[in-house]
This record gives C-alpha cells, structure tokens and sequence, in this order.
C-alpha cells in the first residue's frame, strides 16, 4: 500500500466542501471531516464498487488509487483527497473493453463470490503500472493486504502475471 | 402435460430426509459418458465475470434506496443477563433518529423457535437488546450508545469442556449436554478385547468463524401491503418463510432478492434478526430501511462452527482395523442444533464394529450455524488422524492400510449398494501426484537442517446427491435467445455459469444467448444454496426446461418448415432440417412474439442406492522445529463427484476449499476471554483467515466419472468435499515430519513446539 495522503489541518467539525478527480471526472462533496472515501464514495458518490468487510484496514476490500497509489478509502478521510485524483473499478474500462487485469482475472477465474474482486484488481492495476515485468513475489507482496475468502489466490497469481505480459504488448 | 407427486429420500449434511416434490412428465435418459457434449464439460469462464470484475455487481450491501434510513444493533455485553429496565429517551432525542426498538416495545414476532427477536434473557455477548433506525449509520451508531439498559447479570458459561462439567452452571433446562447422534454396528467391546493393538486419543478442533466478506444483512421496503427484501442469503425461499412466520403475512405479499452475495459459506440459511428488524422498521416508519451488520456482530452473532472434544478408541487385529469407538461433543453455543462430527466414522471405511455417540453441548456463547461440511471437518480431522496413529502403531502405511477398508460396494451405515464409488481411484491420482513414494515412516530431512519433511493424506466422504423439490422454466425469445430463470442462487460457486451451460447443450444455443436470472422468489423454488446440492438439484431441473423449450420450438418449426418435428434439430442457434441450418431467430419470427416456455422439475433420487461424493487430500509439509511453524508444499487434492460440468469453475471452488481447510488447521481460532465471556478476536486482525501468502501449490484433479444413476445430467455436488479431508491431511503430515502428534487444531507454533517438548 502506498502512503495514506495526510490530511489538512484546522477543518471542520462541520462539513465542509471538497473538491477532487474520481475516475477522471471532477467531484465536489459537502462531508463532515471524519467521513472517510469509502462512505463517500459508496453513499455520496454511488460507486459502490469498493466494499466495506473489515472497516478497519485490515482486508483491502476497500482498495481504490488515489494520485496512482492503491490505498485503503476506509482508512482514507475524503478531506485528504481535496485536489487528488481518485480512481475506482468502476474506472477502469473503456467504454465495454475491458482493463487487461479485468479480463485476466475472468480468463483465470480470480474470483467465486466477487466482493473482494474490486480490491484484488486495483492493487494488481496499481502494481503493473509500477511494474510491467512483475515477477510473482511481486505479485504477491502487492496483494497480499487483500483477503479472498472464497480462496482464489492462486488464480489471482495467473491472471495478475497474464495481464502483465498483455500490458507490455 | 402430466403432473405427479413424488416422495423421496434425501441428504441434507449428513442427515436423511423425506422429501415430498411435484414433477412433470418423464425425465430425460442421463447424459452418458459418450455423448458428444459440446458445451457441458468444457472450461467456460463465468457469464457474470463482466459484472463482477467491473464492480456492476450489486450486492445486498451496495442496494442504497432513496429516502433510506439505516439501522444498529445494540448488543448485549454479558454472556448472560436478565433485561430488566431499557430506557431509550436519550437516543430517541438524538437529531436524526427516527425509531428504537426493544423487548418493552417491539412486537411479537417469532423467530426460530422463540416467540421474539429481543429476548428477557439475554444469552451471549453480542445478543439484541435494542436497535435504532436513523438517518444514518453514523447517527444511528451514535444513537445506541444513548440507550440505557437496566441488566441483571446471571452465571456463565463461556467454554465447551466447562460446560460439560457435571458442576457447571445448568444454561438448559434437560442440562448442558443432550445425545444428538449414535450408531452401533457389531460389537465393539469383544473387537477391542481380541484385538492384537489398540490406540485412544484426544482431539480438539477450535471455533472458526465464517468470515464470508460480506456481512449478513438486509434492506427492506414496504410498498402498500407488499414487502420486498434484498438479502444476502444463500435461500432467497427460506427469508421469505422467516419473513412470513415472523410477520404473518402471505407469501404473496413478500418478495425476496439476492442477486449477488459475497460469501455465505453455510451461514446464511434463513432470514436473521437484522432482517426481521429492517422490516419493522420499514413498515413502521414507511421508509426503506439497511441493516447490515458489521465485521464484529458478523462474527458474534452470525453463526460459527462448532469447537469440538473427541474420543477416538481405534483396534487393529493383525493388519486390519477391528474396531472403532468415536465420541464426540460440539459447542453449540446458542443453538438449536448441532452437526454430527461421527458421520464420516459412521459411513467413510468399511470397519466391522463401530460405536459412536455425538452430543451437543450449550455454552453461554453465539449459536453455530452450518460452515461447509459442518461435523465433517472436524470428524474427520479426528478420525484419518487416529487411522494414522494406528497405522505407526502396526507398522504399517497408511495409505495401504486405508485401501484395505475402502468398501467400494456398499454404504456400511446402509447397507445400500453405491451408485459410483471411485475412492480407489482418489487414493491412485493422489499418491502418483504428491509422490507417496517419497514418504518414510520417520519423515525426511527437510530444506534445512531444522527443517523435517513429511507427508500425509485423509479421505472425503458427503453425500452431494442432489434433492427435489427445484424448478425451472427457460424462455426463448423470438430473437433465439433465452432466459433461464430459476429461485436458487449464485453464492459465488459458479451456478450462474454451470446452469446456462446445461440449457445451451440441452437446447441447441450457446452460451452467450443465454440469460441466467436468479435468486428471487417471484421465480419457482429451488432449494437452499449449500449442502453441496446446488447443481445436483437444480441442474437436472434446469435441462428439462431447456429440453421442454426445444420441444415446443420443434413443434412450432416442423409446421413453419413443413418437416417432421423427428427429422428437425438444434444447433448452435439453428433448427437443421436434412442438412438445411435455418436460424431459431427465423423461424419464431414468423410466429410473431412468441415467447416459448419451457418448464422442468427435479425428479427423485434413484430408490434402494446410496449416492455419496469421495475424494483424497494428500499433503507434503515441512516444519521448522525450532520455531513451530508449518509450511505447506504442495496439496493435491482428487474429488469423485460425478460429471465436471464446467472444470474451470470446480478447480476453483476445490482450491477455495483446500485454502479455508488450512486456515482451519493452522491459523482459524475464535479466542474467548473467560472471565468475561466474550470474543476478543472478532475482526479480521485478531481471527486469522489465510492469505495469498499463505498458499501452497495446489493440484486439484478430478475423476469426473459421470453418475448416470444418480440424475439426469451426472453431476454430484462439490461445495463441501474439499474441505473436509484437508485439516486431517496436514495434521497427518506434520506428524509424519515431526514424529509427534498434535492433536489439536488449528496446529499453531506454540502447539507444535510443546508437542515436541512434550516428546
């Protein structure tokens, strides 16, 4: 995970009006100082892609990129992405094609129930932008603040290498 | 058209049913082994892979209505109190909150047994005292802080083995300890007196939480007289029973939807509590109310599987097992019921003389519910353990001393011939793939000097035959396309996929035409979403809607193109006529409209066989005996279920099971504090599930043998299978590298390394 962005100081209590990117896009959300992205993503925003399981930075449901960085918004307050540029899968398509990471992960079968799907493939998306020649510890140091559930890491693996070598075509 | 009702046996985990269904006509011969399928079989990718990878999928978590209000639980710190006096004027004064609702206000609505969802006596940390419904989470979070309750605190009883104490605080009238199983076979006192070995030992499995990632939870919305609830449930059919015992109100007034679910993993069956609550409140305040429970009340009051202490008493004469005598007690906590850990004992080797007991025992803590394979995880991990222990004990393999009792003709609980039993074939693929060769009695040296290598392995029985009642009707629109629609649900297994390949072999069309709609209960019944039944019970419903559907677009063809309707077929979207394609699109196009309706329902399970899955784990471990620590080399895991219908989808689930069967044995442990009863571990920081580092290779391979006796597609269930021999498998191999038996689970460090000092 990269660095949480720091918040700015003397806001609030009330909320406050804040400015940022989503999915490319200009946003602008009147919320209280404490309200973290990934309520404000979810309730304000509607992107209910990222998932809310642990709450507490522990599983990587909640992975989006802010500046590039995959962070997690429930550990993320909405103030701090003032002016930042936030990306979520719902992002990450172009139009119906799909993310190379998107389509790996349906080729390789990297997910059963899905809900930390959005999760998984942000870190992957973030780790091969960094990196297009990951190797597969790199692979698996960049998801491994993501919990599966349902077990599908190994698929997880194949599809994260499979969408590297289609990156670098 | 021909409608009868059939009555007929069937499993449910472990336990033996009779089951009353409707069917229609005549079921279609199996699909044999031979037959040419061009669609079932073959790896296909999920047809809601799109949905799920773009974050489209809508679960129950993310169905935000306009004009929602949200919903928290107040839950009861003590592991047991009497609610004497609630007053909530502070949090009903609090700016926002629109509703509380406890047991001095609530009404009276029956759930699972009690005749309200807010009890006099509370009876485990994290039980319902109150809720609040509130304009928002935060608000509503904030709200049940405010709310005053007046408790009087009663004994405890915050352990299993306490609880099974002669002086342990009675929590149930009939005491802490009732017989929920037994089976005698033979006898086993004059086994175990002319037997030439015998070995007894003590096993313990801990609790382990479900931890599906997505909470349990529901929206609610009254609409005039008419409800609809959005669930994440793995039987859209059952919520709306709950809802209907709970509320009286007809089934005609309730509608129940789940489209995705992020994980159910056994341990959502039925409506809950929050579900009940979001209802009153949406029909008391005439707004679409959200209760969704957090990570901590997911794993407090969401069910758990049950912790367990087990005897094993296991006799040898000469080479071969005599006799076995398995107890065992499980920790129901709140429930109502418990899982039989003795059934794999029971039905898994063919032993001449068996006794076994299971009790279920009440403790002061969360009621369990189904976890995949409940009982069969744990009873198994006791059971293949003290095969092995026997098999030192004689000197002897263990695999070879398995493969002496592998009863391959018939059930020994029974006495039913199989339909398909390919154990055999399990244990061959297994032990080639792992390289059984390789293991030595005393374990091998491992990558490092500190390092020993070992291997093990254990087997699987379940039933996974499949049950009617289910139904299913698919629609082929003027356009060649179709709907299946059909009440199951997708839990993430895959169903969505298997069953729109089933219609597109039985149909004639590919997979691409079809649209699959599930989980609500405005389509007909499907059963529950676990039991590994899900594609063994809906499957064969779902080919002969398909089937009656090509039937009537046949019959409608032979007129249009003047052919016989027996010299007319379907291919990949076209009717042939001696050699001549014409698309399905064209010729309903001249009916103009027409949508052609197919049914099918499932027909009873063949009478006088017993229909069981097998299948084999082997695993190759190391373990560093200076620090404790398990690492998992390589798992192999080979599965007997029938027919394969799509090998993508099942290497996965097998995988996924193999992953949650070593959290089981090596990290998964609620801890609770003693004095206080509660769960200290009830996140996902504390409660270790494993993660991507945590994997092993895993080679899955399945025998996919079709069952053409069981139904009329070949296919047994999957869901369970592959987690039930894991936990055994690798306790088997650290006792093989190690030389010293851990008889607990999970196999932490600390156990590990006081089994070796213990040595």
């Amino acid at each position: 995970m990269g660095a949480v962005p720091k918040a700015p100081q003397f806001i609030g209590p009330g909320a406050v009006d804040v400015a940022f990117e989503v999915n490319g896009g200009g946003v602008s959300v009147h919320v209280p100082p404490h309200r973290t992205l990934l309520d404000t993503l979810r309730e304000t925003l509607g992107l209910t892609g990222a998932k809310r399981v642990c709450d507490e930075g522990t599983c990587g449901a909640c992975t989006v990129l802010v500046d590039g960085e995959p962070v997690y918004s429930c550990m993320t307050l909405a103030v701090a992405c003032a002016g930042r540029a936030v990306e979520t899968v719902e992002g990450l398509a172009n139009g119906s094609e799909l993310h190379p990471v998107q389509a790996a992960f349906i080729e390789h079968d990297a997910f059963q129930c899905g809900f930390c799907t959005p999760g998984q493939i942000m870190s992957c998306v973030a780790l091969l932008r960094r990196n297009p020649s990951p190797s597969g510890e790199d692979v698996l140091r960049a998801v491994s603040g993501n919990l599966c559930r349902c077990g599908a890491y190994p698929n997880i693996v194949a599809a994260a290498l499979s969408a590297a070598k289609k990156v670098r075509r | 058209m021909s409608l009868k009702v059939v009555r007929t046996k069937a499993e449910f985990e472990g336990t033996i049913t009779e089951e009353t269904a409707l069917v229609d006509g005549t079921d279609l011969r199996p699909w044999g082994s031979d037959d040419g399928l061009a669609i079932v079989g073959k790896r296909q990718t999920r047809v809601d892979g799109i949905a799920r990878v773009t974050g489209r999928a809508r679960y129950t978590q993310d169905v935000y209505l306009p004009g929602m209000l949200h919903v928290r639980v107040l839950r009861s710190p003590y592991p047991r109190a009497r609610v004497r006096r609630i007053d909530a004027s502070r949090a009903q004064a609090l700016a926002g909150v629109r509703s509380v609702l406890h047991r001095f206000n609530a009404p009276k609505t029956a759930f699972r047994g009690e005749d309200t969802i807010f009890r006099d006596e509370v009876r485990f940390v994290g039980d319902e005292v109150a809720a609040v419904a509130a304009d928002s989470e935060e608000v509503a979070a904030n709200a049940i802080r405010l709310i005053d309750v007046d408790y009087e605190v009663l004994p405890f009883v915050p352990d299993l083995e306490e609880a099974m104490r002669d002086d342990a605080t009675r929590l149930d009238e009939k005491g802490n300890v009732t017989e929920s199983g037994r089976l005698d076979r033979g006898d086993v006192k004059r086994a175990f007196a002319d037997a030439s070995a015998v070995v007894e030992a003590t096993y313990r499995t801990s609790t382990q939480l479900h931890n599906s990632l997505e909470t349990h939870g529901a929206v609610a919305q009254w609409d005039g007289g008419e409800l609809t609830v959005w669930e994440s449930t793995q039987h859209v059919f059952g919520v709306r029973e709950g809802l209907r015992a709970a509320l009286k109100i007809p089934y005609s007034d309730i509608r129940v939807l789940c489209d995705y679910m992020g994980g159910g993993f056994g341990s959502k069956g039925g409506a809950g509590k929050y579900t009940i609550i979001a209802a009153l409140f949406a029909r008391q305040l005439g707004k679409p109310v959200r209760c969704v429970l957090t990570r901590d009340e997911e794993n407090l009051a969401a069910g758990n599987r049950s912790a367990t202490y087990q005897t094993v008493k296991i006799a040898a004469r000469g080479k071969k097992i005599s006799a076995i005598e398995h107890l065992s007690w499980s920790n129901a906590g709140q429930g109502r019921w418990v899982a039989d850990p003795t059934g794999p004992t029971n039905g898994l080797y063919d032993i001449p003389n068996v006794r076994t007991r299971s009790y279920k025992v009440v403790t002061s803590l969360g009621a369990l519910a189904s976890f995949r394979a409940p009982g069969y995880v744990e009873g198994t991990f006791a059971l293949d353990q003290a095969i092995d222990e026997l098999a030192v004990r004689i000197g002897e393999d263990p695999l070879a001393l398995r493969r002496r009792h592998m009863g391959l003709r018939s059930d020994p609980v029974t006495g039913l011939r199989y339909t398909l039993k390919r154990l055999e074939a399990c244990y061959d693929v297994g032990a080639k793939e792992i390289g059984w060769q390789h293991r030595r009695p005393e374990g091998t040296r491992g990558s490092a000097p500190h390092r020993r290598r070992g291997y093990g392995m254990a087997s699987q029985l379940w039933g996974g035959s499949g049950l009617p009642p289910a139904y299913a009707t698919v629609h082929l629109n003027p356009d060649g396309t179709a709907v299946l629609r059909c009440g199951t649900q997708d839990i993430g297994t895959g169903t969505r996929t298997v069953l729109a390949q089933v219609v597109a072999e039985e149909l004639g069309l590919t997979v691409a035409d079809i649209r699959v709609e599930l989980g609500d209960t405005n389509s007909q019944y499907a059963p529950i979403s676990a039991g590994s039944l899900t594609t063994a019970s809906v499957g064969p419903a779902v080919r002969l809607a398909a089937k009656d559907a090509r039937t009537q677009l046949l019959a409608a063809a032979s007129g249009l193109l003047e052919v016989g309707p027996s010299e007319l077929r379907v291919e990949r979207g076209s009717v042939i006529s001696k050699g001549r394609r014409t698309p399905i699109a064209e010729i309903l196009a001249q009916i103009q409209n027409f949508t052609v309706i197919g049914k099918g329902s499932r027909f009873p399970n063949p009478e006088g066989v017993s229909l069981k899955t097998f299948g084999a784990h082997f695993a190759q471990v190391e373990v560093d005996v200076r620090t404790g620590e398990v690492f998992v080399e390589h798992v192999v895991a080979v599965h007997d279920i029938g027919r394969v219908i799509n090998p993508l989808t099942a290497a996965s689930q097998v995988e996924g099971g193999v992953i949650q069967g070593l959290g089981f044995v090596l990290s998964e442990e609620r801890i609770v504090d003693r004095p206080t009863g509660r769960v200290v571990n009830g996140n996902l920081e504390g409660y270790k599930v494993p993660t991507i580092r945590d994997t092993p290779k895993i080679t899955v391979r399945f025998i996919d043998d079709p069952d053409t006796k069981a139904n009329n597609i070949g296919a047994k269930g999957l869901g369970e299978p592959p987690i039930i021999p894991l936990p055994a498998a690798i306790a088997n191999a650290v006792a093989n590298a190690i030389g010293v038996r851990v008889r607990t689970a999970p196999i932490t460090r600390q156990r590990v390394l006081d089994a070796l000092s213990l040595q």
